[in-house]
């Protein structure tokens, strides 16, 4: 009898990608349901804008590239890209306005490198990055998350919609009376403005640790995170190292500092930070990939989301830091190489 | 009774795979008979291929030597039953890929007559290592978990070094096989034996016997066999049911937390790791004087009819061996020779069984391969790996043919399990690209060292030419110098000398 002629091992794979990034997508509906619940329902509409336009340009750069749409769609990593996108930006923002970061993140930061496995840097936070310069004052327009006890105006679905489409808001409304600043930033300039850390913690929007609302969503965030560190999606590494790396210099501040240092805890439940150890620096294909060097990457994203909070310009800092650290990765990767086996005390060097 | 111990060191990274054991250890071993034609390979073993001692037409007998070899470098072939050497041939073998290897076809003649031996078998124990050793070889004993390296050659080298321990491997880690297993199950006191046998042969008095801990029934025999035989210097232990546990570098590291370095040997860290089965086989060889002309072999997967534990002559096709298993069932699609993770395809049933086949796997028809995609560089391959590589860089370094990097990320120390490829969410055949990178890079290593010769010689051949010119230059100046010195008669005699020479001529 014949038989067909294969490679060793004949076992099938068992994971593939395309599951893999689908419970990425999973794990981040906690985090996406009370996004809505506190800041409306304009985070679904951009959502929808930004899936849009990252399937969507995707689809094409794949055909310009003369390759399969089909293959780069099988896999929801244009979804990936597009959910961490709509979670970085304000409720309320234009249509047009996602669909620039959805498209520099997909055409250029992703295809213009080669694709999925090839880019290197973080597609969503390139893109991020590139409205947040492009459109700055969009990108600031975080409305009041709903808090129950002070002002707080909701808008509609409808209203949200008409927003959405044409950058419009409902006649009686103006900008500044659904608009607040967001805690990082109401920390950053209050303690800027020579205000200590416990006074500016009066204001009831300061929540518990991180502000109301951004403290719950980091809540879910966090539970998500866990549920793929369970699933073995992402690893330790990089989330615990991130935690270090910010944790640590500001609890070292904060304890030689009360005043003029925000506490470890509001850098961690405030803005983008348990967002980013989950989901965004640890997009592989970007990210350090040797265990060890996974640590220092996270680490080092940690140390500059620190930095970039406490003296640099912008309020969070999460996609600079993310971005910058892209960029150390083949370092990091060719120093962190891990011993291999037999090389400990080799009696025949290579 | 000895308890079985536990291990002392640690494997990084490994899978726990779906075992598919019992699919065929449910029934003993059994026989399969002596088939009407057996096709010996010559190279049974790693090494230089044995010599033919047999002519066409001859009559040979069951354990009669058919080939030999010079040295150890090499493994003797015996007759597996006795008959008429009917050919020396080419004959599809699973060692090598759509490559016949030459081959000595006998005609049994059924009645399994053995050749009567009028050498006298001293006990094992009067005999000086060397003899041993000797002896060793003549049985054409070789490394029965696959690798088939000379099992004499390789005490001879565990002998320059300081060897502190032996290691019985039957952990067996591979899915599907079994013969390992059975083989504990049933002939425990051969494989003690054996074990008694190379620790004389190695001067030694420590014996861990390796096996996994999904072996519970081969372990509760060998204990009990332990405890009959009373011998303190063999000790049980237990190693987890992972792969690839059974590598013979990776079980070195289990069982007494060596590394065993790079490129080296278990002999550099005080250790010789022998197959269980190749134990069995010394035993049956120095005590029943029977040379290794069968052994026990795994016919299994959902693509044979009853898969079982049989043990069969060497020189018995596959073809006849899974007859007796009950056939192929009908989505039989691919047969293997070894496990599924680093067995070799076959193409067709032809081949013989030989000292290596530890497993016939036929699998059916999986789900089609789903298309490789790119890598994300997720890691998952660096953390199964054994060995600690990072295959997601060394992956990129071979598509880039970059040599030094991917020597510096440990290509060479790649042992091609295969639990990256299981693990790879892309579905990139990892393990085949380094075993292609590793084949080219020995190439260019070839080709360079044959240039480097070829430049030798060439350079050497200039040397020369210019040295027998230099003397000839020489030689005539000295002519010169003495025929001015002796003056016009000499010049005149010499040119006369020279004459009638050529007159001669």
């Amino acid at each position: 009898m014949e038989f067909a002629r294969r490679e060793a091992p004949y076992l099938a794979p068992r994971v593939d990608v395309s599951s893999m990034m689908l419970q990425v997508l999973v794990a981040l509906i906690p985090a996406a349901l009370a996004h809505v619940w506190y800041f409306g329902p304009g985070f679904l509409f951009n959502l929808i804008v930004a899936s849009i336009f990252c399937v969507g340009s995707e689809a094409l750069m794949m055909k310009a590239r003369g390759r399969n749409p089909q293959i780069a769609l099988a896999d929801y990593s244009a979804l990936v890209t597009a959910a961490l996108l709509a979670f970085a930006l304000p409720s309320l923002t234009p249509w047009w306005v996602t669909a620039t970061g959805a498209l520099f993140a997909v055409i250029v930061a992703k295809h213009l490198y080669g694709g999925i496995g090839f880019n290197i840097f973080n597609p969503a936070m390139a893109g991020y990055v590139v409205i947040l310069v492009a459109y700055p004052m969009e990108m600031n327009l975080w409305v009041a998350p709903r808090m129950g006890d002070i002002d707080y105006i909701n808008l509609t679905v409808l209203q949200t919609i008409v927003y959405t489409l044409s950058g419009t808001l409902p006649d009686a409304l103006s900008f500044d009376a659904i608009s607040r600043a967001t805690p990082l930033d109401a920390m950053q300039s209050g303690l800027r403005t020579m205000r200590t850390y416990t006074e500016i913690r009066t204001n009831p929007m300061m929540g518990d640790f991180g502000g109301r609302g951004w403290e719950w969503i980091g809540n879910f965030f966090a539970i998500g995170g866990f549920w793929l560190l369970v699933k073995k999606i992402i690893r330790w590494q990089i989330p615990m190292g991130v935690f270090a790396g910010l944790l640590l210099p500001a609890g070292l501040m904060f304890i030689v500092d009360q005043s003029t240092n925000a506490s470890p805890g509001f850098y961690l439940f405030s803005g983008a930070t348990i967002l980013c150890a989950f989901f965004i620096a640890t997009d592989p294909v970007s990210a350090a990939t040797s265990p060890k060097g996974r640590f220092v990457y996270g680490v080092g994203i940690g140390l500059l989301i620190y930095l970039i909070r406490k003296w640099g310009s912008y309020a969070d800092g999460v996609a600079f830091a993310v971005l910058i650290m892209n960029m150390a990765t083949p370092a990091i990767d060719y120093i962190t190489r891990p011993h291999i086996v037999g090389h400990k005390n080799a009696v025949h060097p290579r | 009774m000895s308890a079985p111990t536990y291990d002392l060191g640690k494997l990084h990274g490994g899978l726990r795979l779906q075992a598919h054991k019992q699919m065929s250890t449910a029934e003993p071993i059994r026989q399969v008979p002596v088939p009407a034609q057996l096709i010996l390979p010559i190279t049974q073993h790693a090494g230089d291929p044995a010599q033919p001692v047999v002519d066409i037409g001859e009559h040979v007998l069951k354990g009669q030597l058919i080939a030999k070899c010079e040295d150890a470098l090499g493994a003797p072939v015996h007759a597996s039953s006795s008959g008429k050497v009917i050919a020396i041939e080419p004959w599809p073998v699973s060692r090598r890929y759509g490559e016949d290897a030459p081959c000595i076809v006998i005609e049994c003649d059924g009645e399994d007559t053995a050749i009567e031996s009028d050498e006298d078998f001293a006990a094992y124990d009067t005999l000086s290592s060397e003899a041993l050793l000797n002896r060793i070889l003549q049985g054409g004993i070789v490394g029965l978990g696959g690798a088939v390296f000379p099992t004499a050659q390789k005490l001879m080298q565990a002998n320059t070094c300081d060897i502190e321990f032996l290691i019985l491997n039957g952990v067996e880690c591979e899915p599907y096989i079994s013969c390992d297993d059975v083989l504990m199950r049933e002939h425990g006191r051969q494989v003690i034996g054996g074990a008694q046998i190379l620790m004389h042969a190695l001067s030694i008095d420590a014996c861990y016997i390796a096996v996994e801990s999904d072996k519970p029934i081969a372990i509760r025999n060998l204990a009990e066999v332990l405890g009959e035989v009373d011998d303190p210097r063999i000790v049980i232990k237990q190693v987890p049911t992972i792969y690839p546990s059974g590598g013979e570098d990776q079980l070195v590291q289990l069982v007494t937390n060596r590394e065993v370095p790079s490129g080296g040997l278990p002999g550099d860290v005080a250790c010789l790791v022998q197959n269980v089965g190749t134990a069995a086989a010394i035993h049956h060889w120095m005590v029943d004087h029977e040379p290794l002309i069968s052994r026990i072999t795994t016919v299994t997967g959902d693509g044979i009819a009853t898969p079982m534990n049989v043990e069969a002559r060497l020189g018995t096709t596959v073809e006849n061996i899974v007859k007796f298993a009950g056939g192929y069932t009908e989505n039989a699609d691919q047969l293997i020779i070894g496990g599924p993770m680093t067995g070799k395809s076959v193409t067709s049933d032809r081949v013989p069984l030989v000292k290596a086949t530890n497993c016939i796997l036929v699998m059916s028809q999986t789900a089609p391969a789903k298309p490789e995609m790119p890598c994300i560089r997720c890691g998952d391959c660096a953390a199964v790996c054994p060995v600690q590589l990072l295959p997601q860089q060394l992956f990129w370094y071979t598509c880039a043919d970059d040599e030094k990097k991917m020597r510096s990320h440990g290509l060479i120390d790649c042992i091609e399990c295969g639990c990256c490829d299981l693990i790879c969410p892309s579905h990139i055949p990892l393990t085949a690209n380094f075993r292609t990178a590793k084949a080219r890079i020995r190439e260019q290593a070839d080709e360079k060292a044959r240039a480097e010769r070829a430049r030798h010689r060439f350079e050497a051949r200039n040397d020369r030419l210019e040295r027998s010119q230099q003397q000839r230059d020489e030689e005539l100046a000295r002519q010169k110098a003495t025929a001015r010195r002796a003056g016009p008669d000499a010049i005149a005699e010499i040119l006369r000398r020279k004459q009638d020479k050529t007159d001669e001529d």
